[in-house]
């Protein structure tokens, strides 16, 4: 986490914001530029920590992931599934076209 | 009328039971009490005839001697909570519109136990925020200094203020990194973050999965252990869920703590905290060692790496969680003309700054090449933090700390992202291990107001953690009212 | 012989030498379970749209996973019987990005921690190569909805009925040197997962689709560039796919340019490859363990259950049906595709020539099968029936050549051969004096070929053989005919 890795500068934003599907409006993106520098420029200092011999932490819980038997227990609910759905027809959700 | 409002959940409860007052009374009471405080923004939907007609039953079950653990009693639900064909926006743009079909497993425990639904509580926007300045509807402003406009806290912001309001006689919150005890602290009522896993995340719009954790905003220690009864329960349909009986937690109230041992981390006592806290923190100290507690310093040595870690892994989870927001199911669309340009638009839109913030640094921590630097090192220092609980968890019984480094601010007031992020600074290391934590009211600052102290206990010892705060509310005897509080 | 006719399959003949593929498959196989690998909806195929969604499935707001157990008893089931290491700890991992039949925005899969690792599987190509094909994982994964795109000339049409369905990502290692050597090693893991049970297999409905990785080497040299082409769902696609691919690459590389590493789809209209995705949309899946989600763990234990319980596997089958019956074992290879192709075999072998009715399956009857599109199960000739004829031709009753007569007829009408025999009287002649009169026709018949062939013309032997068989309508026992013609030639 060298400081070089964390200078993030106007295409970096955009092709983070590309990725995360965000639309940007050009006259914020120097502040928003800023913002991230400071926030990874805040988180930086982990760097100083020695985790050579620590395996990382996903999660607190102490149990076993617990498993559920193969039954259909949900599900034939067309109407709840596409009631908020902002267009559907015929009980598909509709999209803009997709061009793969 | 007002005469009602002056019960609390664990007064109103045996007022109800014992007749004294009916259901259908108290939550008029309430509804007219947010009727009358609805300047504070907490409020963002009111379910007034649910509400009554909830009441009705209440009061029908008690004519026939039926009394649920909550029968008849008006609390608010924080919108992170989905609850059924009530709308639920977690105070976001994109979700506006949303009608679950579904009710959370929190807030159908409530339901079950007997529960009255007032309405949906504003909160900081997906539950990212310290001020409740991010919710879409707007701000909501603390009931206490009625002259000025001052934050609630964040993100349970609608939640504290309306409890301290008395707009709601109790209320849930959800904390992530401290958003139920930080507006707590902040609105001068009680606010508990039980062990991660201990209530149910089915149903609750999830911000950080390893770290969302439900729990009650109330007046007392008491009726947070009421309330938490109910809230938590052991769900299949949450993996993270802990298969563990809650002990009934109204049993651990009055236990002494004669001979228990109280941790001080010597690492929460740093620059920037304001001196009324230091001052309460100090007098806190005291009351618990003459109710016979053992003061015993410890440290925790990777405290100061916890906001960092906070703020990788929390908007890390968050940038995933909120994938799901792209205008095809639910939600707000903006339409356009392709699909990538209407998933762009819609979030670009639906979205605030301080979220779409988030998921930026999210989405930069996780991608290639920055992975390992930032996603996997913070996940190796929160097992370090963890491990600091882990070891002074051997020789203390509970840990005491400030809620909050300083007392409620004023809204509006430009705050930079890392400034604000500072507010966590005490609450997050706990919740970053899983941690249960308490934050109660002790007293009030130089300007009048509320400071909160809180009580970190070990993994699932919650019934614990409430004979701790019990002692320490008696002692601080803290009766003060927010001004801006109904009457 | 031209040069070409010389390659070995998977060699290409360039401008500049011969280049070879390196091929490796992903194989998502679906299991075979009832419900979805982490909601309570049904996995069904072919349901009305959206019906067999949960709001899990369909993502909403709040919703959480919960791991299907049998998903999970597939997945080590499946690991025991490709030889491969378990992993008694294994992590889900999110996948993300956006898709419209992708509700999560992320799909769960396992990425640096999945429940099984390094294996390895034998295959037969031919009668003559046999190899061992490495495989790098096996790991647990959620199915994607379905996108219509042919509903409405603007937008798209979403079904999530898949969605979230339980998938088992197998992954080869590059061992796989040609397109007939994926063919086979595709046959070979359908046929373990059918043994198992894991999968049904089924190409036609999506149970199990291949990616190809495809990249061009000089023999000896480095692995080249690969390109990965998507979703084949036959095994000819797979074949048609990798030469195509490889050939395109060659053509690139022999004129001077580079392969750019992309995904690529098969056009089964035009026989080609094409470009997916464009370079700079390069996606960054940005994989971290799901936090909603544990690491999925079991012991020895429940590993050792599975494994006790494990059905006999193909390769066993194969080498038994090898030492028993004597067949070859590439022959062998082809009857352990399926479970139902053995227990033919073995009803039809009975008592007779294994050898001679492993020859008829697969030759004759799966030929037959495949011309009138019908499956082994609805064959017109039975074990029994093909049993029998292959007695007859053992037992000298009828020639080979009658055989393909009586076999045309069982298919039509499932008559027993015996019977088509007796009605239309094809018993072989094997009655000396019957044939040594066939033999003196033909001679007195062909005087000028006689002597023409007594000057030394060797080759005319066949031809009298023919006439004989013919003016004999096939019947006379070939045998006979050459002993008679030899002593009768002189
Ligand atoms: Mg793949
Ligand atoms: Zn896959």
């Amino acid at each position: 986490m060298s400081n070089k890795k964390s200078i993030v500068d106007i295409p970096t934003v955009n092709k983070i914001a590309r990725l995360s599907r965000l639309d940007i409006p050009e006259k914020n993106k120097q502040s928003l530029t800023n913002d991230l520098n400071n926030i990874l420029g805040f988180v930086a200092n982990l760097e100083e920590v020695d985790t050579s011999n620590v395996e990382p932490l996903a999660s607190v819980t102490g149990h076993k992931l617990p498993l559920r038997s193969d039954i259909v227990t949900d599900g034939n609910m067309e109407d709840l599934v596409l009631k908020n759905a902002p267009e559907s027809s015929s009980g598909f959700f509709v999209v803009p076209k997709v061009i793969e | 009328m007002s005469d009602l409002l002056k019960y609390d959940l664990l007064g109103a409860s045996e007022a109800i039971k014992s007749k004294e007052i009916s259901s259908v009374e108290l939550t008029n009471a309430y509804i007219e009490a947010i009727e009358k405080t609805s300047s504070l923004g907490a409020y963002l939907e009111i379910v007034k005839d649910k509400a009554l007609e909830m009441a009705k039953v209440s009061d029908e079950n008690i004519s026939k001697g039926v009394s649920r653990p909550l029968e008849g009693l008006p609390i608010g639900i924080k919108d992170m909570f989905c609850t059924k064909d009530i709308k639920t926006t977690a105070s976001s743009k994109i979700l506006d519109n949303f009608y679950p079909t579904y009710e959370s497993t929190v807030t159908q425990n409530l339901w079950n136990d007997g529960a009255v639904m007032l309405g949906k509580l504003s909160c900081d926007e997906f539950a990212m925020g310290s001020s409740n300045e991010t919710a879409a509807k707007g701000n909501v402003i603390n009931p206490w200094l009625k002259h000025k406009k001052m934050s609630p806290g964040g993100s349970s912001g609608g939640s504290a203020a309306a409890v301290a309001a008395r707009s709601a006689l109790a209320a849930t919150g959800t904390d992530t990194g401290g958003s139920i005890r930080q507006p707590a602290a902040f609105c001068g009522i009680t606010g508990l973050k039980p062990t991660y896993g201990r209530c149910s995340r089915w149903g609750i719009v999830a911000f950080s999965s390893s770290l969302d954790q439900a729990g009650p905003l109330t007046r007392t220690v008491s009726d947070a252990a009421l309330m938490l009864n109910s809230m938590a329960s052991y769900d299949k349909k949450d993996s993270t869920s802990a298969n563990l009986n809650m002990p009934d937690l109204m049993s651990y109230l009055g236990n002494s703590i004669k001979g228990k041992k109280i941790g001080i981390p010597k690492e929460y006592t740093q620059d920037g905290i304001s001196d009324d806290i230091v001052n309460f923190y100090q007098k806190s100290i005291n009351w618990l060692k003459e109710a016979g507690a053992e003061i015993i310093p410890v440290s925790l040595p990777h405290t100061k790496y916890a906001l960092p870690v906070y703020y990788i892994i929390a908007p890390a989870e968050a940038s995933s969680n909120l994938a799901r927001y792209d205008g095809v199911r639910f939600g707000q669309r903006k339409e356009a003309s392709s699909l990538d340009e209407m998933y762009e638009a819609t979030r670009g839109e639906g979205f605030g700054d301080e979220v779409k913030r988030r998921i930026m640094i999210g989405t930069y921590v996780l991608s290639s090449g920055y992975y390992d630097a930032y996603y996997l090192k913070a996940q190796k220092v929160r097992r370090l933090i963890k491990e600091d609980f882990e070891n002074v968890f051997k020789k203390v019984d509970y840990i005491l700390t400030p809620s909050t480094p300083t007392t409620s601010f004023e809204l509006g007031k430009k705050q930079d992202p890392l400034t604000m992020y500072l507010n966590d600074i005490f609450t997050v290391p706990a919740s970053l291990a899983g941690l249960p934590g308490i934050s109660l009211p002790i007293g009030l600052d130089k300007l009048g107001l509320p400071i909160g102290i809180q009580l970190i206990a070990n993994s699932f010892d919650e019934p614990g953690l409430i004979s701790t705060a019990h002692v320490l509310e008696k002692s601080a005897d803290f009766n003060f009212i927010a001004d801006g509080a109904a009457k | 012989m031209s040069e070409t006719s010389k390659l070995k399959p998977g060699h290409i003949q360039g401008e500049t030498g011969v280049w070879e593929m390196v091929i490796g498959l992903e194989i998502h196989a679906q299991v075979s379970s009832k419900s979805k690998l982490f909601s309570g909806a049904s996995a069904t195929f072919g349901a009305q749209a959206n019906s067999n969604v949960s709001l899990v499935d369909a993502a909403m707001p709040g919703m959480l996973p919960v791991i299907n157990e049998y998903c999970v008893e597939q997945a080590v089931k499946t690991g025991l019987a490709l030889n491969a290491q378990i992993n008694n700890i294994s992590v889900f991992d999110r996948k993300n990005y956006f898709y419209a039949d992708l509700p999560q925005g992320y799909q769960i899969s396992q990425f640096t921690k999945p429940i099984v690792g390094e294996g390895e599987i034998n295959i037969d190509v031919d009668d003559n190569n046999q190899t061992t094909i490495g495989i790098e994982r096996l790991h647990l994964e959620q199915d994607a909805g379905k996108s219509l795109h042919d509903q409405h000339p603007s937008k798209s049409y979403i079904d999530l009925n898949r969605t979230g369905v339980a998938l088992m990502e197998i992954v080869s290692k590059p061992d796989i040197r040609s397109p007939q050597e994926a063919g086979a090693y595709v046959k070979k893991i359908r046929s373990i997962l059918r043994y198992v049970g894991s999968c049904d297999g089924n190409m036609e409905e999506g149970s199990l689709r291949a990616d190809c990785n495809v990249s061009v080497r000089k023999a000896g040299e480095e692995f080249g560039t690969r390109c990965e082409i998507k979703n084949l769902n036959s095994i000819r696609f797979i074949n048609q796919a990798i030469q195509a691919e490889a050939e395109r690459q060659v053509e690139i590389l022999e004129s001077g340019g580079e392969i750019n590493q992309e995904t690529r789809l098969f056009d089964t209209s035009t026989g080609e490859t094409r470009s997916m995705r464009s370079k700079e949309d390069a996606h960054d899946y940005r994989y971290f363990p799901d936090p909603d989600l544990l690491p999925l763990e079991f012991t020895d234990s429940f590993v050792q259950d599975i494994k006790d319980k494990l059905p006999e596997l193909p390769d066993f089958v194969k080498k038994r049906l090898v030492n028993e019956y004597g067949i070859t074992p590439y022959d062998a290879s082809i009857l352990v595709e399926e479970k139902d192709y053995v227990n033919f075999f073995e009803k039809a072998a009975t008592g007779g020539d294994g050898k001679l009715t492993a020859n008829w399956m697969i030759s004759e009857l799966f030929g037959a099968l495949k011309k009138e599109n019908l499956l082994l199960s609805n064959s017109p000739i039975s074990p029994e029936t093909l049993g029998e004829l292959i007695g007859l031709i053992s037992k000298g009753i009828i020639s080979g050549k009658i055989a393909k007569d009586v076999f045309s007829e069982m298919m039509i009408s499932s008559k027993k051969p015996s019977d088509i025999v007796k009605e239309k009287g094809l018993e072989q002649v094997s009655d000396d004096k019957e044939i040594l009169k066939l033999v003196d026709k033909v001679i007195a018949d062909n005087q000028d070929k006689v002597k023409d062939y007594l000057s030394g013309k060797d080759k005319l032997f066949g031809f009298f053989v023919g006439q004989v068989m013919k003016i004999s309508q096939g019947k006379a026992n070939p045998g006979l005919v050459n002993k008679m013609l030899k002593e009768n030639l002189k």
